[in-house]
């Protein structure tokens, strides 16, 4: 089949997909030469996914063509998609972690391919040409997030490769992991695989990409040349409106100290879980701490024991303190009454019962605000307080009886922290309080957070967003692998310094320098 | 304690583990690919009786094994299609099988208690089965003993050497990430289920064509449920569902010997033994935790549905 230069490796024409409620695609057009790196920019809920999923043939589109290589068809399976060189690496990994990494290749590739001892030579010299060292017999839970993804690629990378798909590969990886995986996908277009690259970073978009599609509510917004573009314009392609995406808050400085986490050392139960080893932290009154770091490093274990869903013995109380007052063994309403408001990670089941309205939800970490007399529910009040916090917070809902489940991320996490912060907690500890949340509503929650911190508070951030700490918090400490690196005020470091922090370069403990290094 | 009597407790302890170990493998390879099947002891009851009405009504005891296993299949396959077409609860559709089953099998064999039958004899292995203590127990065993031996080999290799062992590790695992990659997830399961079935309905005729050659209501006496406490102490590992097996068809031994030897225990309680010591043993094992979630099948019980 003759094949000319400059003919697309893979042709969008009008993709449209429609799920109940919402147009996901609607009619977008794309197109990939090889050796291309093709970035598809958008919001969390622009239609990237659908169009990846389509791409990769998980999904079936309504209407519209798939070109492949000048030849129309119908992607009616993954499988199809791998047979024609269309590699996939998901944002949540598609491992098996009680399979060894040959084993998950050999799962992916079909039998024909051998068995997983065959497969291991072919492995090794994969991961070694692209600089992804990998020991093929090494059970996938006991593998890093970072090395997960290159189990992943790698096993993209085992067959004839002609376009490789990753979806937010590095909203997992430290900035240097992020780096290195920028080496290994330049190396690919150099030898003519096409690679499409979903991202909503608009910095490595700019320094790795060649051209980018950006989806907004479904359409296309534009295509354009990423190192041409500054970042105000992407975002505007992006948003729409760009008002307030860049905005600068002033730091402070706190006063009295009021979290005091001293040597706080866990040891966590569950095999696949983190354990965290002292700890030291401090959060003072009228300022924000952000706590860096990635995914799986103790940030779940950290939270659950400053909430008080995992409790201290008595003997270890003063392991936390809220202002000088030991609070480590007490249970979550306890701490509460001490001044405490929590922001958990997972909005739906543990921030808001997702079938309750949004008025029992305003009730369920509130009661203790007067809401409840002698051991019944005050309605009118828990209603005020409900509509309070939707007006307050702008969240779009047609009422306050609408059920949590059917607000969208952001609007939901508005209200969460409108209800926490409504208590006028001494501190507030937030989880990831932006993500998957769009650029509107995460200026709003950051200004809501600002405005909070120069009313007097302590405020904690757990994120894995860098851009974000940077933005908001006044000091700055990294998470890896359940050791907290120390704080240091945000004006004084860079990203790069807190990445090496996230990857586990400092001293384990300042307080005991002669500590073993973990792991 | 003489060899002679030593050798009469292995042989029986094996006699007496086949009918759990052949339960419990099939509800293993069920579990391993993600489905909770506790229709266990209504297949196996119906198996028994469906076994022992055609290997009477036609004198063929290999016909009445076929159909044992067939009507064990037929009723899982009423499972899979509850459970895994219309997703309904695991947990609730495979108690409506058991209690399904038990009643089934009672209407179905009211007719047949208390009739005679010749059952499989044993087939002893000459000089192999002479050989002292263990020679009785592996050579001189019935025809379904010695498949229980082969079955037993046939699923240990697949599920720990194979790539359908693999295929259906995963699926259990983490069937999204499965379909994702082309491997037809329901199909798996729903052979997975048909096989647990089938292992369930042979171990109901090894009950009423082999081990006590009659039909007799509930005659299998809670070892479906007992099969499926194995598989979860058994950590979810082949090797030790055998040991799980032997070990309650032992201690079921020991309370007959113990009441020859006339030792001054209340027969209820020594009842209990196989059920208690089974249990303990493997919970013993089953202590590291790490182990045990690396050999659990993550989605085990979960509805899946392909799409999203």
């Amino acid at each position: 089949m003759p094949q000319s230069m400059n003919q697309a490796r893979l042709q969008l024409r009008h993709i449209t997909k429609r799920y109940p409620g919402c147009l996901a695609n609607d009619a977008i057009d794309l197109s990939i030469q090889p050796g291309e790196i093709h970035a598809l920019l958008g919001e969390n809920g622009a239609g990237k996914s659908t169009l990846m999923k389509i791409i990769y043939g998980v999904v079936q589109p309504d209407a519209g063509q798939i070109i492949w290589q000048g030849q129309p068809l119908n992607m009616r399976n993954p499988a199809q998609a791998r047979e024609l060189g269309i590699g996939m690496v998901f944002q949540h990994f598609s491992l098996f972690e009680t399979l060894s990494v040959a084993q998950n290749i050999a799962l992916a590739m079909g039998a024909a391919a051998g068995t997983p001892k065959q497969l291991e030579p072919k492995i090794r010299e994969v991961s070694q040409r692209y600089g992804m060292a990998l020991e093929p017999q090494r059970l996938v839970h006991s593998l890093s997030i970072g090395e997960r993804q290159k189990v992943e690629i790698i096993r993209c990378l085992m067959q004839e490769i002609r376009l490789l798909i990753l979806d937010e590969p590095t909203s997992v990886l430290t900035p240097q992991e992020a780096e290195d995986l920028f080496v290994t996908l330049r190396r690919l277009a150099d030898e003519g695989c096409s690679i499409l690259f979903i991202s909503h970073k608009l910095g490595e978009v700019r320094a790795l990409c060649h051209s980018a599609t950006v989806l907004r509510g479904g359409k296309v917004s534009g295509h354009c040349k990423p190192a041409e573009c500054s970042d105000l314009q992407l975002a505007r392609l992006m948003v729409g409106d760009a008002e307030g995406l860049v905005a600068q808050y002033p730091k402070a400085s706190g006063t009295a100290s009021f979290l005091q986490v001293d040597k706080l050392s866990w040891h966590n139960p569950d095999p696949f879980g983190c354990s965290l080893t002292d700890v030291q932290l401090e959060v003072r009154s009228g300022e924000i701490v952000g706590v860096a770091g990635v995914a799986g490093n103790g940030q779940d274990e950290l939270l659950a024991l400053l909430s008080g869903e995992q409790t201290l013995s008595r003997s270890d109380a003063q392991r936390i303190r809220f202002a000088n007052q030991a609070v480590a063994h007490l249970r979550p309403d306890a701490r509460r009454r001490q001044g405490l408001a929590f922001v958990p990670a997972e909005r739906l089941g543990h921030g808001a019962v997702p079938e309750m309205s949004l008025t029992d939800n305003a009730l369920l970490t509130a009661f203790q605000q007067g809401l409840v007399s002698k051991g019944l529910i005050q309605r009118s009040k828990v209603q005020a307080l409900a509509e309070t916090i939707i007006q307050r917070f702008a969240v779009k809902t047609p009422n306050a009886h609408t059920a949590a489940r059917s607000l969208s991320g952001g609007n939901l996490q508005k209200f969460i922290l409108g209800r926490e912060i409504l208590q006028s907690p001494r501190l507030l500890v937030a989880a990831h309080p932006t993500w998957g949340v769009d650029v509107g509503a995460a200026a709003a929650i950051h200004r809501a957070l600002i405005a909070l911190r120069d009313a007097g508070a302590a405020i904690l951030v757990i994120s894995e967003d860098l851009d974000e700490l940077f933005q908001i918090s006044d000091r700055v400490a990294a998470l890896s692998s359940g050791r907290l690196s120390a704080l240091a005020p945000t004006a004084q470091t860079s990203q790069v310094q807190v990445g090496g922090w996230m990857a586990g370069q400092f001293d384990a403990s300042p307080s005991q320098p002669d500590a073993a290094p973990q792991i | 304690m003489d060899i002679d009597l030593l050798s009469n407790i292995f042989f029986a302890t094996v006699r007496c583990g086949t009918p759990l170990l052949l339960v419990a493998m099939g509800e293993l390879v069920c579990e391993k690919s993600g489905v909770l099947n506790l229709g266990q002891e209504g297949m196996m009851l119906f198996g028994a009786v469906i076994g022992f009405i055609v290997a009477l009504s036609t004198g063929s005891l290999w016909l009445g094994v076929v159909l044992a296993i067939l009507a064990g299949m037929l009723l899982s396959s009423l499972f899979a299609l509850v459970a895994l077409v219309f997703n309904a609860n695991q947990v609730a559709t495979g108690l409506a099988l058991t209690i399904f089953g038990v009643g089934l099998s009672s209407f179905v064999g009211a007719a047949w208690v208390g009739k005679p039958l010749t059952g499989f004899e044993p087939i002893v292995i000459p000089w192999l089965s002479d050989i002292p203590l263990i020679g009785r127990m592996l050579f001189a065993q019935d025809i379904l003993v010695y498949l229980s031996f082969a079955l037993f080999a046939v699923v240990a290799w697949t599920l720990l050497k194979s790539r359908v062992g693999l295929i259906i590790q995963a699926v259990g695992e983490n069937p999204n990430a499965a379909s994702a990659m082309g491997l037809p997830v329901l199909f798996v399961r729903t052979l997975a289920v048909l096989f647990g079935g089938a292992m369930a309905g042979l171990a109901g005729a090894y009950l009423s064509l082999a081990y006590t050659p009659m039909w007799a209501e509930n005659m299998s006496a809670g070892r479906g449920w007992i099969a499926l406490a194995l598989v979860v102490f058994a950590s979810w590992r082949v090797w030790r569902l055998l040991l799980g097996a032997y070990l309650f068809g032992f201690a079921s031994i020991l309370y007959l010997v113990a009441q020859g030897v006339g030792l001054a225990i209340p027969s209820n309680l020594l009842a209990m033994l196989p059920y208690v010591a089974t249990i303990v043993v493997l919970v013993l094992l089953s202590r590291n935790a790490l182990r045990t979630r690396l050999y659990a099948p993550v989605s085990l019980g979960q509805p899946w549905q392909s799409g999203h």
